[in-house]
């Protein structure tokens, strides 16, 4: 269990910049997921910190020792790939022991090790197949098993569900929370799935094309998004984004042409270019806020999601199972109780 | 085969049964050949196609030397068959290694003149030894291997076959058994021992078939570098034991030799008939 | 040829250490012996080698002029055709027939692809054997039909011998590859033909051997190197070449120059000049691969 930092971390390929100056600070014990979509260079950034990448700019210190020139067996990280690499010709044991053993450990000490990873993982019974022979969601966890059995100061995992049908997914993810409370070794855990990333992290780091776009909880994140990028990824369905310009008196938005009253008068925002936020789960299908057109209503059983067109943009509402408005009708919209969220036209920063 | 047509089957199990039997008559006549006296097979013409009754003896004055019914002296093939067995099997063991170690080198690591190197190695393909006898004559024999085994076989590993069908295969392992076994504290050579090697099994194996047999097999090369009738390989020395002509030879003698000659690469081929079929389509790919 | 992989090992001295064993072994027994071949192919020397002229082109203009060599060159070219032919059709034919049948199929492929193991030399004496004016079955079978044998004598007899002999043991080797190649051919394709009512002798001819060429054409260049120079052995065993020299082909005919005539000059002119032929067959053969359609 170790702090983890990284410091203005960069990365380039000749003049290609994929990662542009990422810093945050790890605690011990602390579970941190990087999430963003493909390409942010998020892998990237993991991949730098196992040792599998060279840095190009920037420090990364392990329990407050620098290990940018380290190869990753001397940085004491294990880490859990997404297409599992399990060595195929051995069997589950002894990919789990492979490791403890170029390490020099004894024989009783490794089996003391990987007998109890199987224990955790309810691999028991499993220890002498090979891959080949186990399930996604069993190789998943021997790949598991390898990086538990090292003890080592920081898990890695990059995208580790991205391979498992959606059911096993929601089983694993489950599973890890309890590997994570039963064991509590510092985590940095890599995925595209912002539901992996909200129910997994202590603390989210949303990535972008290469930036930290915003660090902070899920619940802040979520309640706070920094930009219009991390309103949009977080969250499903996706925040609601208007792009209009705020009335001379503060009170309204004009989104093409139609109006939307606002809950609380914005007189500092007056006349700006900006683009307004909200979440489906804030508005609610019937008031007088704004006028729309529905365009499609999507069920999903406990709740209804209700595509509604106002000027030439869409918005979504999230709206309760009673709900069923017919396509082409116009209806009002109010908003509920919960924040909007103001960020700039152009830059997309909050404002 | 889309339809039922049962004439048309018919008409292949005919074709390749026909097949079999002249692939395989010259072989029968050999063994019929090799069981009976040389008397009954000069004298008796045509010879019968029935298996003589002196299987035993001929082998034995083959393999151990002896005088047949004719009274002349027969080397013993025994001593070429284990020159044969010695040369084929330094031959596929050391190609098979030193292709193993840089093959593993070209794919794994960069280094400079590495594409110099690589097609160097690829050059070889090129030239089977026949083309460069003279010379490479002259090197064995000013390196004084001549009537060696090492004389026999080393020049024989100079191409390139194994290296390609190797790193071919290489390139087909995932990146990330390579990462995690660094994750795991394994350097280059223990990845290469515990991890790249056990999988290329089957790539070895049927290289082994292939490079034993084609070492086994050797002729022209063992007819240069040979002077001493104690190293000449099988293959080789049953072609001395022509006396030019063909009315004086100890006919079943010279056909047993030529079984014994064909047992142990068949012997190889046929155990590991589904490994080599697989390696020897992928070679030449 | 360029497919390069992401993860590497770092180490300066590693990859020297690696590729040492093969580079050494290519070096002193390939690259050097081929240089000396280039560099005596345009010198003279007696028997003895204690005089040396260079001689330019010489060697390679009397190799032109001598019409032993293009007699040579002539029967290497018909030899290796009729390899060729022969080989290929006869395995064709079985690998067509081995890929129709069901029940069976393995054994009929164990039985037919052994022959891969036997030696040429040792073909050659079995063939010999069968063919031996005196005492051979098959000789006796040509007599008793009023075909007199004899190929120490008959040039055409000794072709037709080492013809025979190199075809036997090369059959299994084609038959290999076109069964491979058959089976690789999607079923889907052959089906949907049937369905669009071809039968299957126009089904083959239209569809199946189209698909084979890269196959086909592979093997035809791999059976003319075979009867380039795999054949050696054929031939010493079972002609010596000859009679006089009639089946003298292009590596036998250097193998003796250089072995038994001591021409070293001539000889290794004989080599440069195979040298190319064989790099110009694979040159094309890997260019003609590369181009290959994908399927």
């Amino acid at each position: 269990m170790a702090t983890l930092e990284l410091r203005d971390v960069r990365k380039s390929y000749g003049n290609n910049a994929v990662v542009h100056g990422v810093s945050m600070n790890i605690d011990k014990g602390e579970f941190v997921v990087i999430v963003g979509p493909s390409g942010c260079g998020k892998s990237t950034l993991l991949r730098m910190v196992a040792g599998l990448e060279e840095i190009s700019a920037g420090e990364i210190a392990i329990d407050g020792r620098v290990v940018n020139n380290l190869e990753p067996k001397d940085r004491d990280i294990a880490m859990v790939f997404q297409n599992y690499a399990l060595y195929p010709h051995m069997n589950v044991y002894e990919n789990m022991a492979y490791g403890l053993k170029i390490r020099g450990m004894s024989k009783r000490e490794i089996d003391e090790r990987v007998r109890d990873a199987g224990k955790i993982l309810e691999l028991g019974t499993l220890l002498d197949r090979k891959p080949r022979q186990l399930s996604g969601g069993q190789r998943q966890r021997v790949a598991m098993g390898r990086a538990i059995v090292r003890h080592p100061k920081v898990f890695l995992f990059d995208e580790p569900l991205s391979n498992l049908d959606a059911k096993l997914r929601v089983q694993m993810r489950f599973e890890l929370q309890n590997l994570h409370r039963r064991l509590g070794v510092t985590s940095l855990y890599v995925t595209h799935d912002q539901v992996e990333a909200m129910t997994l992290g202590q603390r989210i780091l949303v990535m972008n094309a290469g930036r930290a776009e915003q660090i902070g909880k899920p619940s802040e994140i979520y309640a706070n998004p920094a930009t219009t990028f991390v309103a949009a990824f977080i969250g499903s369905p996706p925040m609601n984004l208007l792009r209009g310009a705020v009335d001379a008196d503060g009170a309204s938005l004009s989104v093409d042409g139609a109006k939307v009253m606002l809950p609380t008068p914005v007189p500092g925002f007056a006349g700006r270019s900006v683009q307004f936020g909200v979440r489906p789960e804030q508005l609610r299908l019937s008031g007088s806020a704004f006028d729309m057109e529905v365009v499609m209503v999507e069920s999903l059983g406990a709740d209804h999601l209700v595509h509604g067109r106002i000027g030439q943009q869409t918005v979504i509402v999230r709206a309760g199972p009673d709900a069923n408005p017919s396509i082409g009708s116009r209806i009002g919209v109010a908003f509920d109780a919960g924040a909007v969220h103001w960020f700039d036209a152009t830059s997309g920063m909050r404002l | 085969m889309v339809e039922r047509r049962p004439a048309l089957t018919l008409l292949a199990h005919v074709i390749l049964a026909l097949g079999v039997i002249v692939i395989g008559f010259p072989v029968y006549v050999t063994l019929i050949a090799s069981t009976q006296t040389s008397q009954q097979i000069v004298q008796q013409v045509p010879m019968s196609m029935a298996p003589g009754g002196h299987m035993l003896e001929t082998y034995r004055v083959a393999l151990f030397g002896g005088t047949t019914s004719y009274g002349s002296k027969v080397a013993p093939v025994a001593s070429m068959m284990w020159v044969s067995l010695v040369t084929a099997l330094t031959i596929a063991i050391g190609k098979i290694a030193i292709s193993l170690l840089s093959a593993f080198a070209f794919v794994y690591f960069r280094f400079p003149l590495r594409s110099v190197c690589f097609w160097m190695v690829f050059v070889t393909l090129m030239l089977p030894v026949e083309v460069r006898i003279g010379p490479t004559y002259e090197v064995v024999a000013n390196l004084g291997m001549l009537n060696t085994y090492a004389g026999l076989s080393v020049p024989l590993i100079a191409s390139a076959t194994a290296t390609f069908l190797f790193r071919q295969f290489f390139l087909t392992v995932p990146d990330e058994l390579v990462e995690a076994a660094r994750i795991d504290g394994a350097g280059p050579m223990r990845f290469f021992i515990d991890v790249l090697v056990p999988l290329s099994k089957t790539s070895i194996a049927a290289l082994f078939v292939i490079q034993f047999i084609y070492g086994w097999n050797q002729y022209l090369w063992p007819l240069l570098v040979t002077t001493d009738e104690s190293m000449y390989p099988v293959v080789m020395g049953i072609k001395r034991m022509f006396a030019g002509g063909d009315a004086a030879n100890e006919w079943n003698v010279i056909m047993a030799t030529a079984i014994l000659a064909m047992l142990p690469p068949a012997a190889v081929v046929l155990l590991m008939q589904k490994w080599f079929v697989k390696g020897l389509v992928e070679t030449e790919k | 040829m360029a497919i390069e992989k992401r993860v590497r090992f770092r180490s300066p001295w590693l990859p020297w250490a690696l590729i040492a064993p093969q580079m050494a072994v290519i070096v002193v027994f390939f690259f050097w012996p081929a240089a000396q071949m280039i560099y005596q192919s345009v010198l003279q020397q007696d028997a003895f080698g204690t005089s040396i002229e260079f001689v330019g082109l010489e060697n390679f203009k009397r190799l032109i002029a001598d019409e032993t060599y293009l007699d040579s060159f002539k029967t290497t070219a018909i030899f290796s055709i009729l390899v060729a032919v022969f080989g290929l059709g006869i395995a064709l034919l079985l690998a067509v027939m081995a890929d129709r049948v069901v029940r069976g199929a393995a054994i009929y492929k164990t039985l037919l692809i052994w022959p891969y193991a036997v030696a040429p030399a040792v073909a050659g004496v079995l063939w010999l054997f069968m063919f031996a004016p005196s005492v051979g079955i098959v000789s006796y079978a040509l007599n008793s039909i009023g075909i007199p044998w004899n190929h120490l004598l008959n040039a055409r007899h000794a072709m037709t011998l080492i013809v025979l002999a190199a075809v036997w043991k090369q059959i299994s080797y084609n038959f290999l590859f076109f069964l491979a190649g058959l089976q690789s051919i999607p079923r889907s394709l052959i089906e949907a033909a049937a369905i669009d009512g071809a039968t299957p002798w126009r089904r083959f001819w239209t569809i199946v051997f189209p698909l084979l060429s890269p196959t086909t054409f592979f093997l035809l260049v791999i059976n003319i190197v075979y009867a380039f120079f795999d054949t050696f052995a054929i031939v010493d065993a079972a002609t010596n070449g000859g009679p006089g020299k009639e089946t003298a082909i292009l590596v036998y005919k250097l193998y003796y120059d250089g072995f038994k005539a001591l021409d070293m000059g001539g000889s290794a002119a004989q080599s440069a000049v195979l040298m190319v032929i064989v790099i110009t067959l694979t040159v094309l053969q890997f260019r003609y691969v590369e181009k290959k359609v994908q399927y």
